[in-house]
């Protein structure tokens, strides 16, 4: 049984280096697509048509790659990713949309950029990681 | 649900980290099941039982809330 577990360590570092793999390409291939759009090939479509369907395909296999790690995940851990993951999802879509209306409305003075949903996105799970772990712990 | 793991490993001179090697899960899950903060699944309930050599009512007693 103990073999068993350090042979689960032992894959879930491997599947975390994997998903850092993945990450690491789909970041490289979005900023290429964007910045490669206007610098590196003019404008062409069919370039950048290539080159975004390759990052979403480097994205997809970037998500399925975290789906293989959750699926390592024990009992708690994949609790507390649960109740992180929905809190994020229903944060996002209301305070999103929330922000989206300001826009519409002109309430704010500048566009409602994706990039800021991203962001809210990113900060909201990694708190809610943190505020459940210590909650079980 | 109450559980008497503390004392069980105390008896059998384990640590939370052996205990969950043993049983497959993290020291966390292990710490969180102790403190009561975490209910098992059946599964894992069973193998901690079964690592004990206990039935599993000695282990954990369900309390009606």
């Amino acid at each position: 049984m103990i073999k068993a577990k350090s042979d689960m360590k032992t894959k879930r570092r491997q599947v975390l280096g994997k998903l850092a793999v993945w990450t690491l390409l789909w970041v490289l291939t979005e900023a290429i697509v964007v910045f490669g759009h206007k610098e590196l090939w003019d404008g062409s479509k069919w370039i950048t048509g290539l080159s975004l369907g390759v990052n979403v395909l480097i994205g997809i296999g970037m998500v399925f790659t975290y789906r293989n790690l959750m699926n390592l995940l024990d009992e708690l851990e994949r609790k507390i990713q649960l109740e992180s993951m929905g809190l994020t999802l229903g944060l996002t879509l209301v305070i999103g949309l929330g922000y989206s209306v300001l826009d519409i409305t002109n309430m704010i003075p500048w566009d409602a950029e994706i990039g800021n949903l991203v962001f809210f996105m990113g900060i909201c799970y990694i708190a809610c990681v943190l505020i459940n772990t210590r909650r079980y712990c | 649900m109450k559980n008497r793991i503390k004392v069980l490993r105390a008896e059998k001179n384990l640590t939370q980290g052996d205990l969950a090697d043993a049983v497959g899960v993290s020291r966390q899950t292990i710490n969180a099941i102790e403190k009561e903060k975490f209910d098992p699944s059946l599964p894992t309930a069973f193998r901690i039982a079964r690592l004990f050599g206990r039935p599993i009512e000695a282990v954990f007693q369900y309390e009606v809330e």
